[in-house]
């Protein structure tokens, strides 16, 4: 009998992402994989699995799981409550569910995404290289759905040996000050006071964003010659301004290409970061040049590999 | 602006200009205009051949649109500056003799509960509903892009008696195969989405399968004509469709 994670409750929005279905978005088809690529890529390291085995993203809270027909190792990534048939244990390290086991992961504490990576990864097809769920079209992940109550999700490989890792949340915070960007490419869309009205003001996060887009509240920019634009393709981290001057941040689902003039880009990183952020919160930008967030890409990248070498084995539960 | 203008040739032809604009530090769109053109959409789909060719060490993928190509690419492996200077080299210096192009013919119902647009847009112009088959039908069309959802093809070449502004109050959902159209422009739809275009027919075709070995029938700067086939055809061929066959006729390239 093969080893199965069952879902018993998966929490607000939980669906299968790896790091994204990359080299189709010239055929229309949205990147996806996780919002959180830095968290994505902590759960995966906690279990041992290569940096982009596809894990489960989970929203807002972490639903309940369980494992059918033998053991295996999982982890939880993010800051979220985890309790193992009653017992309330840290985030952040590899346990080893028996069969019957409950896994129950609570509401986040400011957090929006978590992780939770099997050992091994999930037996799943990928659908044009990934296994990264598409909702929208049906792509990917189990049957290309969200995860739903009694949704059994197959495991690949689920054998260890080794013991299990933990790391020290402290690790695995993200940055809290304004998120980076660089101008661009329609900046010349908004004039001087607008370009500074970006920069200058808070933005609430609006209730009505998923893994699409983020949408901002706060005073509207003004466009300086209508906001409508011949359709050209989106970068990740793409911020466009409808008609109403209201920028939206694009995200992992985003649609490959769109007709909005986009004010400016994250920097790739900060994007982590946006798929932690929870209705009610704010952001402010700042705007820096290309050559500041390609220090900052490799200061992240340098980043991820201390916090590989900080791994240790968990204590005993 | 850019301008490319070296290449020899001394006749009277327009210099290629260009931007290349940063999106963040994973992304930069050349640009070749800001308008839907076919010349502007021919020097976009050159560059996007080009960069592919050219098969530059950190470029990741393009999405090549109406008037620019989006790359992406990976910081930790070129820097901007060093890809700036590169892709500027790509940008062809004239617009060149276009390469052979996939011809596709693809079967459409029209009008009827296929087309359920066909007879208002035939009004609206004055002419019969066949007129408007044989005007739609009669005219070869060329893939802009991709966009928008995926394998969605929007394609130029509508004849101007065709022009059409787009609904009032866009549907909230036409079935994939649409085959509609919306301003100066024409699409095929591949899945079913909202949409405010006019539906003139239906193609039993899939533009987009994931279970196929080529998951996409169409690409960006391939050519396409319409072959208007009765309702029962229709259904015979959707049967073939859904057993995986594609019935859309390809032309080899001369």
């Amino acid at each position: 009998m093969s080893v199965h994670l069952r879902c018993v409750n998966p929490g607000a929005l939980a669906t299968v992402q790896d790091a994204g279905r990359m080299g189709y978005q010239r055929y229309g088809v949205p990147p996806s994989g996780a919002v959180d690529l830095f968290t994505f890529h902590i759960a995966n390291a906690l279990v041992g699995n290569d940096p982009d085995e596809a894990a489960i993203e989970f929203t807002l809270t972490g639903g309940s799981w369980t494992v059918e027909g033998g053991a295996c190792r999982v982890a939880v990534a993010g800051a979220f409550p985890v309790a193992l048939n009653g017992t309330t244990l840290p985030a952040f390290r590899a346990l080893d569910l028996a069969p019957g086991d409950l896994l129950k992961i609570g509401v986040g504490a400011g957090a929006a995404r978590g992780y939770l990576a099997v050992a091994g990864g999930f037996a799943i097809e990928p659908v044009l290289g990934s296994r990264a769920t598409h909702v929208r079209s049906g792509l990917g992940g189990l049957d290309g759905k969200a995860l739903a109550k009694g949704a059994r999700l197959a495991l690949r490989a689920p054998e260890v040996s080794d013991p299990p890792l933990a790391l020290d949340p402290r690790l695995a915070r993200h940055d809290p000050g304004a998120l980076r960007v660089v101008p661009g490419p329609q900046d010349d869309y908004f004039d001087a006071a607008a370009l500074h009205a970006f920069v200058a003001q808070p933005w609430r996060m609006h209730p009505q964003s998923d893994r699409m887009g983020l949408r901002l509240e706060g005073r509207p920019l003004q466009h300086k010659s209508g906001f409508n634009i011949v359709s050209d393709g989106i970068a990740p981290g793409s911020i466009q301004v409808p008609g109403n001057g209201l920028p939206i941040v694009l995200l992992a689902d985003r649609q490959s290409t769109g007709g909005y003039p986009k004010i400016a880009t994250v920097v790739s990183a900060d994007l982590p970061r946006l798929g932690q952020l929870r209705p009610g919160d704010t952001v402010r930008f700042e705007a820096i040049t290309v050559e500041a967030a390609e220090t900052l890409a490799r200061e992240a990248a340098g980043r991820m590999n201390l916090l590989r070498a900080a791994l240790r084995p968990a204590g005993i539960v | 602006m850019a301008k490319n203008t070296s290449g020899g040739a001394q006749r009277a032809v327009a210099p290629v200009e260009f931007r290349i604009l940063q999106a963040g530090d994973q992304a930069m769109s050349v640009e070749f205009g800001t308008t839907v053109d076919e010349r502007i959409n021919r020097l976009a789909q050159a560059f996007d051949r080009r960069l592919s060719a050219a098969a530059i060490e950190g470029v990741l993928e393009a999405v090549p649109t109406y008037r620019a190509v989006l790359v992406l690419y990976d910081p930790l492996r070129i820097r901007a500056a060093d890809l700036r200077k590169r892709l500027a080299k790509l940008v062809p210096a004239r617009l060149e003799e276009e390469v052979a192009a996939r011809r596709w013919t693809i079967p459409v119902a029209y009008g009827g509960a296929h087309g359920i647009d066909l007879d208002a847009v035939a009004a609206r112009h004055g002419l019969g509903a066949a007129d408007v088959v044989a005007l739609h039908a009669g005219a070869e069309y060329r893939v802009y892009m991709i966009g928008f959802a995926p394998g969605f093809a929007y394609l130029g070449g509508l004849p101007e008696r065709l022009h059409t502004p787009r609904l009032e109050s866009p549907r909230l959902a036409v079935p994939a195969g649409s085959v509609a159209i919306g301003g100066v422009q024409a699409a095929i739809m591949s899945v079913e989405i909202p949409s405010g275009w006019h539906m003139l027919g239906r193609t039993p075709e899939k533009l987009f399968d994931p279970r196929r070995s080529a998951p996409f029938l169409l690409a960006a700067g391939d050519r396409v004509r319409f072959d208007p086939v009765s309702p029962e055809d229709y259904a015979r061929l959707e049967a073939r469709v859904a057993q995986g066959e594609v019935v859309a006729r390809l032309e080899a390239a001369p």
